[in-house]
């Protein structure tokens, strides 16, 4: 027994192995019926590999056609919304922790606000302003990263803080600074490299929010992954069920990497 | 009065110099030309902020005070209290409040289950990257996991109807009603539970448990006289999250719920996408203004009680 079991600050060990092997269990049970339903044979009760063999099937580019359009709209929409992130807000970031610390607040202010005007509230005020992006821009798939680097902000701001509180950024720049090296060196050569763990982690997330997405898409008429897993549900759950298992699937390894950065930062700290 | 101000004076002196500003750069060369160019750094995303988020805001709180030809009325906010509309958000606030409380008991065990396990362990850092995904980026895929489940042909359905001959359906298609919302929810309100609850239960000390035991205290004066008091505030904090993250839901409802719209989410998806009654989108921009109403009054409790945990977090 050690000392915090004994004092009753921690459960002991049969007490954990009940907790998290019913929760773990129940929490199991979805995910798992998911993964089974792509294997039925439809209502029989039978199973194949058909719904899987369908999609690298000779015909599956014809048939699934929208769903692979879909599929290539979300990927690149991912890669737009990273983008956002690194040219907008990523340099705001460290200009305003080295430059302007006193407008910190704000800027973590502004960053946050996303959580509490949801995604189905600020679509209604989308819709017009997209009709003028429309216009401007056209109508192309990855338009809508605008916006979707709207909503990644609350997690990409935490991912890229929470690096930047870590390492001496203002004395690492001041450093650069009076050796002769201008702004883009110092961003280039020595604040990037010490940043990289939380870029990626906000990259990471920001991939993940964007595969997941549905409310504004939806609602502005556009098709990404989420969409069109729903409209295909309707003739072909089979095959929604396979891409939702694979889309959960990424992002859960994309955030068992975000959690692998943060683990070997906090090792190499040691 | 000749010791006291000898030390103000140095501070005043070192304020003075050039280090005034200690997270500045040292010695500004160019003054003028820096902050110029360093203020025009922020525009651009100011810029987009403002084009994306600022804008988009003000326009879905103050298009329901408008009419369709754009002259001001308040026909569509008093619409919010029409007993169809009002029913809904009582329906949304039941979801979101029953959800919550069931998701803060369930999500706050497994929390409990967790102290001990290293923080960097693979156990924790699966639950912690499966928490994410469930809590964020479900959506859609939860409701055919859930129709995978429990839909009439789930696998639990039938396992329940072949074994125990228990037919889940007897009372109607509840899944794709409100009873269905809140199981669904559930799944994803425990895992926000965990990630956000965690470092609150992180945070109590070991010296705590040793000076109550020391004081001849048992395990259970510990955690009511000690643990559940301190941590109180954190768990409503993060009870109330849960709350907006329900009452905010929709893709979920969206895959699930196909007629009707019994929750407010839905009832501005039938708004937006009604064609056949003008006006409608102004209907959205009230029913937008109510969730925004509701959402900035939870999401201010969450933030006072989140200041007041941080306190002897750090």
């Amino acid at each position: 027994m050690t000392a915090a079991s004994r004092l009753g600050t921690e459960p002991n060990k049969v007490t954990r192995g009940v907790i998290l092997g019913v929760v773990g269990a129940v929490f199991a049970i979805p995910l798992i019926a998911l993964l089974q339903f792509t294997f039925r044979d439809g209502l029989g009760g039978g199973y194949t590999l058909e719904h899987w063999n369908n999609l690298i099937g000779e015909d599956a580019a014809r048939t699934y056609r929208s769903l692979f359009q879909a599929i290539g709209n979300s990927v690149v929409l991912a890669i737009v919304t990273v983008g956002i992130v690194l040219v907008l807000l990523l340099p705001t970031m460290i200009l305003v922790h080295i430059q302007f610390p006193k407008f910190s607040r704000v800027l973590e202010f502004i960053c946050i606000i996303p959580i509490t005007v949801p995604a189905i509230v600020l679509v209604v005020g989308l819709a017009p302003v997209y009709g003028v992006v429309v216009r401007i821009f056209g109508s192309g798939a990855w338009t809508l990263a605008f916006a979707y680097g709207i909503t990644v902000l609350p997690y990409a701001y935490r991912a890229i803080q929470s690096n930047l509180d870590a390492i001496p950024a203002v004395m690492l720049s001041e450093a650069a600074r009076s050796l002769g090296a201008d702004w883009p060196t110092v961003l280039r050569l020595v604040l990037l490299p010490n940043l990289r763990r939380g870029v990626l982690a906000a990259s990471f997330i920001s991939v993940a929010v964007v595969l997941g997405e549905f409310t504004i898409a939806s609602l502005l008429n556009r098709t990404n992954l989420q969409t069109a897993l729903l409209q295909i549900s309707q003739s072909d759950p089979y095959v929604a069920a396979i891409f939702a298992f694979l889309a959960l699937a990424v992002a859960f390894g994309l955030l068992l990497l975000i959690g692998r950065l943060g683990a070997s930062r906090k090792r190499s700290r040691e | 009065m000749s010791v006291v101000p000898a030390p103000a004076l140095i501070s005043g002196d070192a304020e003075a110099g050039p280090r005034r500003h200690p997270l500045s750069e040292p010695v500004p060369r160019h003054p003028a030309r820096r902050s110029l160019g360093t203020y025009l750094g922020l525009t651009p995303f100011a810029l987009y902020v403002i084009l994306f988020l600022v804008i988009p805001t003000v326009l879905a709180v103050t298009t329901g005070f408008f009419t369709e030809d754009g002259s001001v009325t308040l026909d569509n906010i008093a619409g919010i209290f029409a007993p169809n509309v009002l029913s809904t958000f009582g329906s949304s606030f039941l979801v979101s409040a029953v959800t919550a409380v069931i998701g803060a008991v369930i999500g706050a065990l497994v929390c409990y289950a967790l102290l001990g396990t290293g923080a960097e362990g693979t156990l924790r850092s699966t639950i912690d990257s499966i928490s994410s995904v469930l809590a964020q980026f479900g959506g859609v895929m939860l409701a055919f996991a859930f129709i995978a489940t429990i839909g009439t042909q789930g696998l639990v359905t039938r396992f329940l109807a072949d074994a125990f001959g228990i037919d889940l359906f007897a009372s109607g298609p509840w899944l794709y009603q409100v009873p269905g919302l809140v199981v669904v929810y559930v799944y994803f309100q425990v895992p926000l539970m965990i990630i956000t609850f965690m470092p609150a239960l992180e945070g109590l000390r070991t010296t705590w448990a040793e000076a109550n035991a020391t004081l001849g205290g048992t395990r259970v004066t510990y955690w009511t006289r000690i643990a559940i008091p301190v941590l109180a505030p954190s768990f409503i904090g993060s009870l109330l999250l849960l709350f907006a993250n329900a009452f905010s839901s929709y893709a979920t409802a969206a895959a699930l719920v196909s007629q009707g719209s019994p929750i407010v989410p839905l009832q501005i998806r039938g708004a937006l996408v009604s064609e056949t009654v003008l006006g409608r989108e102004n209907m959205a921009g009230a029913l937008a203004f109510g969730m925004i109403a509701v959402m900035i009054i939870v999401m201010w409790g969450y933030s006072v009680l989140q200041l007041r945990t941080s306190r002897w977090q750090k």
